[in-house]
């Protein structure tokens, strides 16, 4: 239990770090569960850019690939006949909390091969950029954009990176960092101030409001706070 | 004549592509959906989907609750099958803590899935149907959408938000008389749904608003993330049921409908004949419902019995520790999938050895669907784009999350 205080204190800092000593929980190297041939042909083929593999629960094997060469090895996984990767099940990040790197996580499947793969890549907080893997899965564009909106990574070459989930002008964060209060960043008078000041600009970007031959209005006031106290924790 | 009459440029008469904001409140977005069309005249030159207007970060409020709390949160994302999120949430929890579940659940869950499969896919005919004109389907399918939603209420209590499942086990066993109720809805249904079918599958007006309408190859619907009746309309036979069995799947005798061309109409057919297929599933699984304890009887999760409680001091601890701390799952991570009415639904968890989860994150079918419909609609009318979303079975629920 929690006893450090009521369970609002959580709710006003959001909800810590995990406690797991380690960097991130892991499971053991190795395990007898069985062998999988894309792990092992993995490190034959890219050596030290295999960080790590382990298997979680029972049957599921992770690697931990350099995140400087993700779209090599994902792209490699997609397209070697004997790997075959062509399902992107999913993209996603963890964040441990307390200062750890975020990880991303690749959920892959081959169809052909019917096997699965997570593939995982570490970020540290103070590098949040990653190459973007739209080129190899479209299914990677929404995917990757929600963990653009909601952790804050960076995903270099991603046609169409904006907020998802989020409104477009949402300036409080990233809501699924460790470090962000359930409730939010700003105190509740400055949400409803900011709910309340909204207009058409924050719905349409300029290049509709030329098609849709909107009057042609003042362009949009520039907003002093919101995209710099983004990047600020 | 009238070709003659087409051709003849008017001078003062140009045209200019129009914005179109369809949505979010608009009937035949399926939702809380918002298209924002760029149109040159009735012809879609771009369609971006708005979404987030239903958000309510349930993976973040996930991290804030105990394993066994965050089950009413499933069923709140997919309000057209919420069975099928209870189930397969804790399925994701039980692989963790690498739990296996009696004989009488695993078959009970899987009667829920199935059960639920039809709820949605009843819900997806008749909104549809709805879509391109045709009213009756509507109200038939809606009348056998009735008969389950009090077959939840007889079971849950609950006519949608169920939360139904625990880890290790279900709130509750079946009450008396249920699974008799079952079988009637199994024996009925398919007269209604033969029904349906000669209403619409041969129907001029339908074929017409769905033959070759939103057509994707099988290569670009895996290379999507596609994945349930629109990847198999696609000609790919990615069933999970199938491919990566859970619960005895490859013991029942069924089979996968797949379609040839990926347009609207093929997704039509394979949910269509999903939901037969469906209903031999649930009359093997009535069929095989074994007898006893539904929960599991594992110290790490399930409650001792009041009696023991009572009687002695170990059980008593035992009992105040599970329920003022909740159960513990190990230190990992898992990912769980199961085959949803919407395709692939999977749960990715990671937990730090704790009562509550470091991250609990959705793998979301119908996000995945319905980031394709700007490349689906592309090039058609207006009144196609809505065929397509709807083809689609999206949930905003879900996708908003």
């Amino acid at each position: 239990m929690d006893d450090s205080g009521s369970t609002f204190d959580a709710v006003e800092r959001g909800p810590g770090a995990s406690d797991s000593p380690r960097g991130t929980p892991r499971g053991r190297d190795g395990d007898p569960a069985g062998h999988h041939p894309s792990v092992t042909a993995l490190q034959g083929r890219f050596g030290a850019t295999v960080l790590h593999h382990e298997v979680q629960a029972g049957d599921q094997h992770v690697v931990f690939v350099d995140a400087a060469r993700n779209r090599t090895v994902l792209g490699w996984l997609r397209d070697d006949p004997e790997q075959r990767y062509d399902l992107l099940v999913d993209v996603t990040a963890v964040d441990y909390g307390g200062g750890r790197p975020i990880q991303i996580v690749y959920q892959l499947w081959s169809v052909g091969h019917k096997r699965a793969l997570r593939v995982k890549c570490e970020l540290p907080l103070d590098g949040l950029s990653i190459d973007s893997v739209v080129e190899l899965w479209n299914a990677a564009n929404w995917l990757e954009r929600e963990v653009y909106d909601l952790f804050g990574v960076d995903f270099r070459g991603h046609p169409d990176l904006r907020r998802i989930l989020m409104p477009q002008n949402y300036a409080e964060g990233h809501p699924l960092r460790k470090d962000f209060p359930l409730r939010g960043r700003f105190s509740r008078a400055e949400q409803t101030r900011r709910a309340l000041s909204q207009d058409y600009h924050d719905d349409y970007t300029p290049e509709w409001l030329e098609v849709g031959g909107a009057p042609a209005l003042e362009p949009p006031e520039p907003d002093d706070s919101p995209e710099k106290a983004e990047d600020t924790p | 004549m009238t070709e003659k009459i087409l051709e003849i440029p008017e001078p003062g008469l140009h045209s200019e592509p129009m914005l179109i904001n369809l949505g979010p409140q608009h009937p035949a977005t399926h939702g809380v959906l918002r298209l924002i069309c760029e149109l040159d005249g009735e012809t879609v030159l771009k369609v971006t989907p708005d979404i987030g207007f239903l958000h309510s970060s349930f993976e973040k409020l996930g991290e804030y609750r105990t394993w066994n709390q965050i089950v009413p949160l499933t069923d709140r994302m997919d309000y057209l099958a919420p069975l099928m999120y209870n189930c397969v949430y804790v399925m994701a929890v039980e692989k963790l803590m690498g739990l296996e579940v009696t004989e009488r659940c695993k078959v009970a869950r899987v009667l829920c899935m199935e059960m639920d499969r039809i709820f949605s896919h009843l819900l997806w005919l008749g909104t549809t149907a709805i879509d391109v004109g045709a009213f009756t389907p509507f109200l038939y399918a809606f009348q056998e959408r009735e008969r389950i939603y009090q077959l939840h209420e007889a079971f849950t209590g609950a006519r949608i938000t169920t939360s139904a499942t625990r880890v290790g086990g279900m709130m509750a066993d079946f009450p008396e008389g249920w699974t008799d109720s079952l079988r009637d809805f199994v024996d009925t249904f398919p007269k209604t749904l033969d029904e349906i079918d000669s209403l619409l599958t041969t129907n001029g007006i339908h074929l017409g608003r769905t033959l070759d309408i939103g057509v994707i190859s099988g290569e670009d619907a895996v290379n999507c993330g596609f994945t349930g009746p629109n990847l198999r309309a696609s000609g790919v036979d990615y069933d999970l049921r199938k491919d990566k069995p859970y619960y005895d799947y490859e013991t029942y005798d069924f089979d996968v409908p797949i379609g040839e061309n990926g347009d609207c109409y093929d997704r039509y057919l394979v949910r269509m004949d999903e939901m037969r297929q469906s209903l031999r599933i649930l009359d093997q699984a009535l069929d095989r419902l074994p007898e006893g304890p539904i929960n599991v009887a594992d110290p790490r999760v399930s409650l001792p019995s009041k009696t023991d409680c009572m009687n002695d001091m170990e059980s008593m601890i035992h009992h105040f520790k599970l329920i003022t701390e909740g159960i513990m799952v190990p230190a990992g991570d898992c990912y769980f999938a199961i085959e949803g009415s919407k395709g692939e639904l999977g749960m990715y968890l990671v937990s730090d050895g704790g009562e509550k989860p470091v991250r609990w994150r959705i793998r979301p079918p119908s996000f995945v669907n319905l980031s394709v419909i700007a490349k689906l609609a592309e090039g058609h009318l207006v009144s196609d784009l809505i065929m397509i979303n709807a083809s689609l079975d999206i949930v905003l629920g879900e996708i908003d999350r």
